[in-house]
């Protein structure tokens, strides 16, 4: 695994597309959800989720005033984080130059 | 007696806090001199992450976010979620479809990225053209907001408050380039989220028993009891969406959207977030791609810290507002301070209507004010009373920020701070629109078309006078505004969403896209997005009796726009030649976050 010395350039394309294909499924499942709580929940839904409560307020409302965008920043930190996890698997850390 | 010593603790106070702050931006800049292009363009990538999404938080809220958006929900209720959302979602895009990708290629300015990917420098001053109009759009309502915050505050005239404004970040991104910006605005952020949060607490406690905001909002009854006023008063409940079916929302004419509008409003607003030049370009500041990710973090976070106070804020002021206004005689309500000094500055207006009776006979106008729906006026505080409304207060919802402290009765050291905070939030975004002109103007059209060779000294005096330049013409517009801000804001929007979000979206994930399509893209994106909003807001052509169903806002034109961009490069890409190699290669590199 740890062959991170420079690697024939077929090798190296070979992981970098293998890299880019997991990283299109990170994004892509996480813009999944990001579509689903600011629009499914939070528009076209909304009078549906309304009928629920979450504390004292309409579920749909605290989707479109609250629950979104805190969705946003847990989406965020999955994201750093799990692409650091990927950076290290694959070799490809960016770290180092500062 | 009394009202002037208090009138003199709020401005003593206020005129501490914006001294002391301005003076640290003064010391902040000149002590970030910088030398290099690399420093005066990008900080010489050695932002650290945490500094670097404060930055970006600063940089991305404006005078608009901290001045008016709170009013504008408490006005709005349920259907002001298309901001809340709009101008917070795009950081999800930003994160995980540029910023990364961007910072790996490592130049200075978004045209250049264009330039470079689509091998073409027609493309990128292109880029450069739309970079300048998007970015001096918004730095018009920057330096009117600096103006207005002066001159209701501290008694100086609106063109005084510019020109200080001007003189302070003229000192720092000057001298300091983005280096100094970039210090100034962690400051900026840290000072504009104590003056957002800090009464906020204050009002949550006094309204609701306990101080946390967000807390306050989901668990306290204040959303049912204000549901409850608004159905007593006729508007629809507060938590109800699409409030204008019946129509009965506060403030008709913006919250009149369909689901379908809606939706393309706040996707319209989440894409053009991403692709504003100045937040784009905070992205190029970090010292690697990880850092990059994490700064994205930390910016949605610090602006979440904003934007989730806001909806509370909103809440507690219409509560607030209608509690110390409605059915009370105006020679009552003219007692508070508050009160007459909004009514003066024309932000507030109470107009005395003939009450109808049953027989359909009218009570002569009565002295006491009555909050109910529909405008007050025909059109606009300057007109005729509309009598086809009982409503009689005019609130303009810009006020609502600036004077929800004074309502609550709160300390003058918070209305002081608020005040700092509102200054900061103006200056702060600013800077960042000023430096992008500057790049753009300096950096893509000067030094690229016209002088490949100068020298590095050369580059950035050109640069420092640009800036300054630039800064001249946000302050003349700043002064003299045109009549048209409004409706070019959803210009600068609908141009980011049309032309820059889907242009470097393809660069990065569609190795086949070439110089033909996107160019094309751009073209077809931003023509039918500059189009419809020239048709709609300029030559004021009905396009809602037009198109009837199939109505779509100018404010939400950019999401066609977006979309149309992406079909038409896609189509045009695939029948022209590929790429050359180099090119292709390119792409592999930015996707790679290491260096090799």
């Amino acid at each position: 695994m740890n062959s991170k010395a420079s690697p024939p350039e077929g090798k190296s394309s070979a992981r970098d597309a293998a890299y880019w294909r997991v990283n299109l499924i990170v994004i892509g499942v996480l813009l999944f959800v990001w579509f689903v709580v600011s629009y499914c929940c939070s528009i076209f839904f909304v009078e549906q989720l309304n009928e629920y409560k979450i504390g004292q307020i309409p579920l749909g409302f605290w989707f479109g005033h609250q629950g979104s965008i805190i969705i946003y920043v847990v989406l965020i930190l999955i994201y750093a984080v799990g692409m650091d996890l990927l950076d290290r698997k694959f070799g490809l850390q960016s770290g180092s130059e500062s | 007696m009394e009202n002037f010593s208090a009138w003199l603790a709020t401005e003593g106070w206020t005129w501490l806090f914006v001294v002391a702050s301005f003076g640290v931006y003064l010391y902040i800049g000149l002590r970030s001199r910088v030398d290099e292009t690399k420093d005066f363009y990008i900080a010489g990538q050695g932002i650290p992450a945490i500094a670097n999404g404060a930055a970006t938080a600063a940089d991305w809220m404006s005078a608009a976010s901290f001045l008016s958006m709170a009013g504008l929900i408490s006005f709005l209720g349920a259907d002001g979620s298309k901001y809340l959302l709009g101008w917070t979602g795009g950081y999800v895009l930003l994160a995980l479809l540029l910023a990364p990708y961007l910072r790996k290629y490592g130049k200075f300015t978004v045209p250049d990225f264009v330039g470079d990917r689509y091998y073409s420098n027609s493309a990128r001053s292109l880029a450069a053209v739309c970079a300048i109009f998007v970015s001096l759009t918004y730095v018009i309502g920057q330096m009117k907001g600096v103006g207005i915050v002066f001159a209701r505050y501290l008694h100086i005239a609106d063109w005084q408050g510019v020109v200080v404004g001007m003189v302070i970040v003229a000192v720092f991104a000057v001298v300091g380039g983005m280096k100094g910006i970039t210090w100034t605005q962690v400051v900026q952020y840290g000072i504009l989220i104590l003056a957002y949060v800090v009464p906020a607490i204050f009002i949550a406690n006094i309204i609701t028993g306990n101080p946390v905001p967000q807390i306050a909002l989901t668990t306290s009854d204040a959303v049912s009891r204000l549901d409850a006023i608004h159905k007593d008063l006729g508007f629809a409940a507060y938590s109800q969406s699409f409030s204008y079916k019946d129509n009965t929302a506060p403030l008709a004419p913006l919250s009149g959207h369909n689901m379908f509008n809606m939706f393309a409003i706040t996707f319209a607003l989440m894409v053009g977030t991403a692709g504003l030049p100045h937040v784009i370009v905070r992205f190029y500041t970090t010292p690697n791609v990880r850092a990059a990710r994490y700064s994205a973090f930390w910016a949605i976070l610090f602006i979440a810290l904003l934007y989730t106070t806001a909806p509370a804020v909103a809440v507690f002021a219409r509560l607030n507002l209608i509690d110390s206004l409605h059915n009370k005689p105006i020679a009552e309500a003219k007692k508070l301070d508050w009160f007459t000094r909004w009514e003066t500055a024309g932000q507030i207006k109470f107009v005395d209507k003939p009450t109808p009776k049953p027989d359909g006979k009218t009570l002569p106008p009565d002295g006491i004010i009555t909050i109910a729906p529909g405008d007050v006026f025909i059109n606009g505080p300057k007109t005729a009373p509309n009598l086809n409304s009982r409503n009689e207060l005019y609130v303009d919802k810009d006020m609502m920020v600036l004077a929800n402290p004074e309502i609550a009765k709160l300390s003058p050291i918070v209305i002081g701070l608020v005040v700092a905070g509102g200054l900061a939030a103006a200056l702060s975004t600013a800077a960042a629109l000023l430096l992008v002109i500057s790049s753009s103007i300096a950096h893509d059209l000067y030094v690229n078309l016209i002088d490949p060779k100068a020298p590095e000294k050369k580059r950035i005096a050109i640069g420092r006078i640009v800036i300054l330049f630039a800064i001249i013409v946000a302050g003349y517009f700043g002064i003299n505004p045109p009549g048209y801000v409004a409706e070019v804001v959803a210009f600068a929007f609908g141009l980011a969403a049309a032309s820059f979000f889907p242009v470097i979206l393809l660069g990065i994930f569609d190795k086949r896209m070439n110089r033909e399509g996107a160019i094309t893209g751009m073209l077809v994106g931003s023509l039918v997005t500059a189009g419809y909003i020239v048709l709609e807001k300029f030559i004021k052509v009905d396009m809602q009796g037009m198109l009837g169903g199939y109505y779509v806002s100018s404010e939400g034109i950019g999401t066609i726009g977006c979309f149309l961009n992406i079909f038409a490069a896609l189509i045009v890409s695939r029948l022209t030649p590929p790429p050359p190699k180099e090119v292709q290669d390119f792409v592999e590199y930015v996707r790679r976050p290491s260096t090799d």
